[in-house]
């Protein structure tokens, strides 16, 4: 049997996932929030992010703190919740449920973990934390490291940055080593928490919204940052039931080669990785049931993706930014906005594009401006960043 | 089909080697700024955006240069050749560079053309502008070079014919100190229609990877 024929036959099952965000600490808590259209978006004035008032998507501390004690506690060894960084009890807290409720073997030789961060720990680089964290924490392998030892996994962590794709190509590379049978079980879990560093760099591109960001609407001036941290199970293992169940059926990157900080003119980089994806899912861009767009809020992103969604003939299809809700959280974006889009198949359901009312690409998109039921079995997920990057994945129900 | 590593780069120790071949070495160069202007003059490579960029972007443009100027990459369809990085420390060298212009408010002055490079990929970004290359694309972030992690990754694209030519390796600026190590891989058909030069393809794998960035070392 020749390899191509096995990776054709291997399926990527999607497990649990979780979401930590503004919003909630589990995906259920999450789609609750979007389907009562919470905004986890708020106007925030605090002088160490940022000197002024800037709209931003926090994690409420207090009770992630509430959160982490309580899984150190119930921790075989004794480890003290403030030895952890912001972001590595993030990581933890959202690990930490896959794992429970899958009851997942972290110890087992074909068990990996993938990291997907844009930033790390880098709120360390602060002076308030300089005597508090050993440098050696801005290494991303070393942030990998803590979380793995946390759980003992077995396999040296894979770490993705990849700007803001870093979540989706985490997910495409997971199902990779999945099909060609490297691993049989892969946690993705991704995280990026709201820093100086990044509200400054952001305003400084003028890239950030004075308003809660409004993804593909006439009126959209920016992004807005939010800070979550995501996981998602995939496995080689077909669950045990009857229902259907989700798989991860096709995923493709490609590169702009244009402009490090600006999308593609035309949108045929990411169009490419749609085309890719969808091929290897092995159905037509009109048999996608939703899009889960990147859909930043900027007015290049939103209008590159337009392109690209009409160039792989998808204008028709629903599609959404769920960015209005938690703003654009880096390296969990792919991991927590696919992890939506695997509820949306799940509960037949598909949620509104917050902030959106006025459209505001040149190309008519089918925004969802409502909840709706719906058959949802075939869904598109893409991302693109700085650097030129894109990237697109397809999931599938069987 | 079977894939082969057709060019290398390595830099290591603000000495540059290209297919085995020692390319440039002074001795009284002590920082990194100086070496890669001087390397930049002698191989009279041409590209103002390179003054630009940050020194991750500068080592990995140079060190792209010098393997694929004499490579026909473009015989390849864009969409069919590809970019996998890695290295231990991602873009904290710029990240650095950031943080000054932030830490004080009387002093604040984050600038756009630094704040971009705070991101790894980006030197893969500049080398795929240069050379026209739209497939594949992958920044992995190891604490010291692992052949067999790039070789398994670069492997599977080439086994999914996502690509058919692939840049990889390892590309490291922390301060004056800096590595680099990147290789052209491509089918064997393909390598067969190359012109003889002075490189023998090698087998392209987690040990030869290793057996070519580790050549200094003995």
């Amino acid at each position: 049997m020749g390899y191509r024929t096995q990776i054709t036959m291997k399926q990527t099952y999607i497990y649990e996932d979780n979401i930590i965000s503004s919003l909630g600490f589990t995906t259920q808590e999450n789609i609750e929030s979007i389907r009562s259209n919470a905004i986890g978006i708020r106007i925030t004035d605090d002088p160490l992010l940022y000197p002024r008032p800037v709209p931003l998507s926090k994690v409420d501390p207090a009770a992630l703190e509430t959160r982490f004690n309580a899984i150190c506690e119930q921790h075989k060894r004794s480890v003290a919740p403030d030895s952890f960084t912001r972001l590595e009890k993030l990581l933890i807290t959202s690990i930490r449920e896959v794992i429970h409720r899958d009851d997942l073997n972290p110890y087992h030789p074909k068990t990996l973990l993938i990291l997907s961060t844009t930033k790390g720990n880098i709120d360390l680089l602060e002076e308030r934390y300089k005597a508090k964290f050993n440098h050696k924490r801005l290494y991303l392998w070393e942030l990998a490291r803590i979380v793995q030892t946390f759980f003992g996994f077995v396999n040296t962590p894979v770490i993705i940055s990849n700007a803001c794709i870093s979540g989706v190509l985490a997910l495409i590379t997971a199902s990779r080593y999945i099909q060609s049978g490297t691993y049989d079980d892969v946690v993705v879990a991704g995280g990026d928490i709201v820093s100086e560093f990044v509200i400054a760099g952001f305003q400084s591109f003028q890239a950030l919204s004075p308003d809660p960001c409004k993804p593909f609407d006439q009126n959209r001036s920016g992004l807005s940052q939010g800070e979550a941290a995501g996981a998602i199970h995939l496995s080689s293992r077909k669950p045990v039931g009857n229902s259907r169940m989700v798989t991860l059926a096709g995923g493709a990157t490609t590169n702009d080669a244009n402009h490090i900080s600006g999308p593609s003119r035309t949108g045929q980089e990411l169009s490419l990785a749609m085309d890719r994806a969808l091929q290897q899912a092995g159905i037509d861009a009109s048999a996608l049931n939703y899009i889960a767009a990147h859909g930043t809020a900027t007015a290049y992103n939103d209008e590159m993706e337009a392109k690209a969604i009409a160039l792989s003939k998808a204008e028709q299809v629903p599609v959404s930014s769920q960015k209005g809700y938690w703003g654009h959280t880096l390296g969990a974006a792919g991991i927590i906005e696919s992890a939506v889009a695997v509820a949306s198949m799940r509960n037949n359901q598909l949620y509104r594009s917050a902030g959106f009312e006025t459209p505001g690409v040149t190309i008519p998109l089918n925004i969802l401006t409502e909840h709706r039921d719906a058959e949802v079995d075939q869904v598109l997920k893409s991302a693109s960043g700085f650097g030129g990057c894109n990237a697109a994945v397809v999931f599938k129900k069987i | 089909m079977r894939q082969f590593i057709t060019a290398y780069t390595l830099i290591d120790g603000f000495k540059c080697m290209v297919n085995g071949r020692l390319l440039f070495y002074q001795e009284n160069i002590l920082t990194f700024a100086d070496f890669i202007k001087a390397l930049y003059k002698q191989e009279q490579v041409n590209y103002p955006k390179f003054y630009k960029m940050d020194a991750l972007g500068k080592l990995g443009f140079i060190a792209s240069e010098l393997l694929l100027r004499n490579k026909d990459i473009k015989s390849y369809p864009p969409e069919l050749t590809g970019v996998v990085l890695s290295n231990s420390s991602s873009s904290l060298d710029t990240d650095i560079a950031h943080n000054e212009t932030i830490r004080n408010r009387e002093h604040y002055f984050p600038s756009p053309s630094v704040f971009v490079y705070t991101l790894p990929n980006i030197v893969i970004g500049e080398i795929c502008i240069r050379n026209g290359i739209k497939g594949e694309n992958a920044f992995l972030v190891s604490e010291s070079f692992n052949s067999e992690l790039i070789a398994g990754y670069v492997t599977d694209l080439f086994s999914r014919e996502l690509v058919k030519g692939c840049l990889c390796g390892w590309i490291e600026v922390l301060g004056n100190r800096c590595e680099a190590f990147l290789a052209w891989v491509e089918n064997q058909a393909d390598v067969a229609e190359t012109k003889p030069g002075p490189f023998n393809p090698v087998p392209f794998d987690a040990e030869h990877l290793k057996l070519l960035k580790n050549q200094n070392d003995r």
